[in-house]
């Protein structure tokens, strides 16, 4: 029982990781059409750069997180704007291969920058841990459930009664009816690369004081970002959070009670499933096509 | 004659002469490597060329080769031949069993779809340790062996993985000109239309997945018995992406295009290993600066900018 | 009752209570109707009435709701789009949706697909007999091409051709399946005076080869030449199958569909 309580509270803190990164996957394509291979990266950028800021510099906390997110944010505008916005008529095989070539890169320069020896980080605050029924909450898990939540809120709300967030959802539904409205769709793709990198950088932050540090950890990231988002319906923002959940507490279930080694593959058994049960995700409307 | 035959006869000799004349083992392995690839690109470029369906999860079935041969010729010692047929019967199997939910969906679905499909095998090399060796790999593959002939030096190696990569190309170009090329074409196109004219667009689609997997399995058994020591780093994501990449980088629906794919990919590590640290940047910068300045593909790429400047010259 | 049993016998398509709901839309209401062995069955009625729909469920791309439809004596409701065409029912595109990078003659031989034997083993093989399976299906494929005026573009991309040409190589592409029933989606939109005229003449010499026809047509002037019958549709339901003739005459119909139209023929 205790374990069983364990496993939830681990899961609901993962899966908060994977839910950031699956938010800044979703509200990317759901602006762009994008799906960028390059994501994990951006976390990977985003816990390494703490690694520097706050580990290495002792920084303060706060100041280390504004800047670590303000640099992985210009990362993913120069990104877009040379690598993605020249392609005039973008084949989707294309952009996986541009930005599965662009997640090399990254993880090229941070090899070279902070080289291949993983590196861990200390909790954010040195509060002992919780015990609720004999499970352990480390309080990293609770700034962890809190930095999801208020990230998916905030752009709940920046969505739902901002002009520019409704303008950007103009855009999602149809760019060019968008376009002759007045609203410049080129604009609102770097802002949604901008919204993207940005919780990208933040579940690495959130996440670095939990693992160990490599310049390779968001590949795994990104793939299971991908499929959190694919679960809960690719472009939508709380399915995104949903399916990340749903990842997180599955995993740590099948962790512990199957077998630590076949953890990776439950994501991806359940994107399987996914695909083949509800190909829309778990939240999707139904639609058809039409001839 | 016939100038096509003249062009693959003329291909032919080239690769013949430069096996005779090549002395170095390295630049023998490099070319075997080549040709070990150009069965992978072939293979793919079937699905994703002719037939418009893209799959992320191709390692898996060079690793399924690669795998089922190491464990049939090296643990339980049958032999290679014996477990390449099972290697591929294996591989195709498995593509039809995933091959029919999965080739149900298209565009990025199909290829998050396939991308799973390949992380759980990948998954599962690494984790099945008293099978496939686990993390750290499979050691004591046979070396490969026909009668008198050994295949230890890399000459004859060579020889073999391009006499196959001959009969694979052979293959492809028979299909791409028959009825089913031709209903495979279609479904690129117009999907719908295809339908409605009566081609059974899932069969066809399941079809061309299983022979690209038993391309794809006969590559792994050449891979596994050329290296001796395989890992499932060689069958993962990366893998499946780089064989993706050879596709399009030599030009979709494109015989000759899976050749150079398989070339460029192949040499471009080999060159840039002078970069060091550095080889993985310079690697990804090439990857994107090709396709953003030639999403159609090298092939087609270089020969449109050449008709573009004879044109002003 | 005798007579009525006759009648039947006759009937190549037999729709029965077909119903198709998209979202609130009924896009199919309780339709039926039957469509006479040899003859050309226009189909009218305003945009959004159900006209393609009713093909899309007809060719198996679109599944019904409710209903039955039965073809040569066979249901063929559950049947997958490809069995349909093997059985004899082909289709033209309102929008034209000719493969794209192929020749006109590519096109007629992909539509022969279902008429061809041999398969993915008979391709990498070859035997003889494939070899001569694709001489003939070449042939074929030419000889319908002459029959429809296109042989001078047998070679040329069909993508590339005016749009009358390409409507044309959508019907030469359908005839290639050998088919018993051809569904014609709006065959004239697009077309001039003179294509339009041509397009009349081919359909009859397609009726004449014996093949039963139905089209959908906006153009009166060439629905009331070459349909036998006219089933007339709004908003999902059918509200009248008679002869062209009486379709003119019918009050309801002209309400509901006719009525401008029918003001500006006079
Ligand atoms: N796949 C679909 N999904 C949702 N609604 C559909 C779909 N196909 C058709 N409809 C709706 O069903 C109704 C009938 O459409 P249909 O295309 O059959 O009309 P039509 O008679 O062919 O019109 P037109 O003259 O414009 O071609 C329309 O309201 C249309 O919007
Ligand atoms: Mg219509």
């Amino acid at each position: 029982m205790e374990d069983l309580l364990q496993y939830l509270f681990s899961g609901i803190s993962i899966g908060s990781v994977y839910a950031v990164v699956a938010i800044g996957l979703s509200m990317l394509y759901r602006s762009t059409e994008l799906i960028n291979f390059a994501h994990g990266e951006f976390a990977m950028f985003g816990a390494m750069g703490l690694v520097t800021l706050w580990g290495q510099f002792k920084l303060p906390l706060p100041l280390a997180f504004v800047l670590t997110v303000a640099g992985v944010s210009m990362v993913g505008i120069l990104f877009e704007r040379f690598a993605i916005r020249p392609i005039k008529d973008p084949h989707p095989i294309s952009l996986v291969i541009i930005t599965v070539g662009a997640s090399i890169v990254f993880r090229g320069v941070a090899m070279v920058v902070w080289g291949k020896d993983p590196v861990a980080l200390p909790s954010f605050s040195s509060h002992g841990s919780i015990e609720i029924a004999g499970a352990v909450i480390v309080p990293q898990s609770l700034y962890i459930v809190a930095a999801a939540l208020v990230l998916a809120g905030s752009l709940h709300l920046f969505f739902r009664y901002t002009l520019q967030g409704k303008a950007m959802t103009a855009c999602a539904v149809n760019k060019k009816a968008a376009w002759l409205t007045g609203i410049p769709s080129a604009r609102m793709g770097l802002f949604a690369v901008l919204i993207s990198s940005g919780s990208g950088a933040i579940a690495g932050i959130f996440i670095a004081p939990v693992t160990m540090n490599t310049y390779d950890m968001g590949t795994m990231l990104g793939l299971k970002g991908f499929c959190a988002a694919m679960i809960g319906g690719l472009g939508s923002l709380w399915g995104a959070f949903a399916g990340g959940l749903l990842l997180g507490i599955l995993e740590c279930f099948g962790a512990g009670l199957i077998s630590s080694g076949c953890k990776d593959a439950i994501a991806f058994v359940l994107l399987l499933l996914i695909l083949y049960l509800c190909p829309g995700g778990l939240f999707a409307q139904k639609q058809a096509d039409r001839f | 004659m016939d100038k096509k035959l003249v062009h693959n006869l003329l291909f032919i000799a080239v690769v013949a002469v430069t096996g005779m004349v090549v002395e170095n083992i390295y630049l023998l392995q490099i070319m075997t490597f080549i040709g070990i690839n150009t069965l992978l690109a072939l293979g793919l470029n079937m699905l994703m060329g002719y037939a418009g369906q893209v799959s992320l999860g191709h390692g898996a079935f060079y690793g399924i080769g690669a795998y089922a041969t190491a464990y049939l010729s090296g643990t339980l010692g049958i032999s290679p031949w014996a477990a390449l047929v099972c290697a591929i019967v294996l591989s195709v199997a498995v593509a039809f069993v995933v091959g029919r939910p999965t080739l149900k969906l298209s565009g990025y679905y199909l290829g998050m779809g396939t991308l799973g499909f390949g992380m759980i095998v990948h998954i599962l090399f690494r984790e099945a340790g008293s099978i496939t060796g686990g993390a750290s790999g499979f050691v004591g593959i046979p070396m490969l062996t026909l009668g008198p002939l050994s295949f230890e030096g890399g000459r004859n190696y060579f020889y073999l993985v391009w006499t196959v990569v001959f009969g694979a190309i052979f293959l492809c170009k028979r299909i791409i000109d028959s009825k089913t090329g031709r209903a495979l074409a279609a479904i690129h196109g117009r999907e719908n239309a295809a339908v409605a004219l009566g081609v059974d667009a899932h069969a066809l689609k399941l079809n061309i997945f299983m022979f690209s997997a038993a391309l794809g399995a006969m590559a792994g058994f050449l891979y596994a018995h050329f290296v001796l020591f395989i890992s499932p780093d060689s069958f993962g994501f990366m893998a499946s992406v780089k064989m993706v990449t050879m596709v399009v980088i030599g030009g979709m629906a494109n015989v000759w295009g899976a050749l150079i794919g398989a070339v460029v990919i192949t040499l471009l590590p080999e060159v840039l290993h002078g970069f060091a640290d550095h080889e993985m940047i310079v690697f990804g910068l090439i990857l994107m600066g090709v396709m953003i300045v030639m999403p159609q593909g090298l092939t087609q790429g270089v020969i449109e900018r050449y008709a573009r400047y004879k044109k002003r010259a | 009752m005798h007579g009525i049993r006759k009648e039947h016998e006759n009937l190549l398509l037999q729709v029965k209570g077909l119903t198709k709901q998209f979202g609130g839309v009924k896009a199919q209401d309780n339709v039926s109707f039957g469509v006479e062995q040899g003859s050309v069955l226009g189909l009218i009625g305003p945009n959004g009435a159900g006209k393609t729909t009713l093909f899309n469920m007809i060719t198996g791309v679109c599944v019904q709701d409710k209903g039955e439809i039965l073809f040569n004596g066979h249901a063929i409701e559950s049947m997958p789009v490809h069995k349909r065409v093997a059985a004899g029912i082909a289709r033209t595109f309102q929008n034209v949706e000719l493969f794209p990078g192929m020749t006109v003659l590519e096109n007629v031989l992909v539509g022969m697909h279902v008429r061809l034997k041999s398969g993915f083993w008979g391709a990498i093989i070859r035997s003889p007999r494939v070899v001569k399976e694709e001489r003939i299906a070449r042939e074929k494929a030419l000889e319908i091409l002459e029959f429809t005026g296109l042989l001078s573009y047998a070679d040329r991309i069909a993508c590339d051709l005016p749009v009358g040409r390409q409507k044309t190589a959508e019907i030469a592409r359908a005839l290639a399946t050998d088919p018993l029933l051809i569904l014609l989606d709006e065959p004239a939109a697009g077309l001039n005076r003179i294509e339009t005229q041509a397009l009349g003449a081919l359909i009859c010499r397609i009726k004449e080869q014996g093949i039963t026809l139905m089209l959908v047509e906006h153009d009166m002037g060439l629905a009331m030449e070459v349909c036998d019958k006219i089933l007339v549709l709004d908003r999902g339901e059918a509200i009248a199958l008679a002869t062209p003739q009486q379709i003119t005459n019918d009050q309801k119909v002209m309400d509901a569909y006719l009525g401008e139209e029918f003001q500006c023929l006079n």
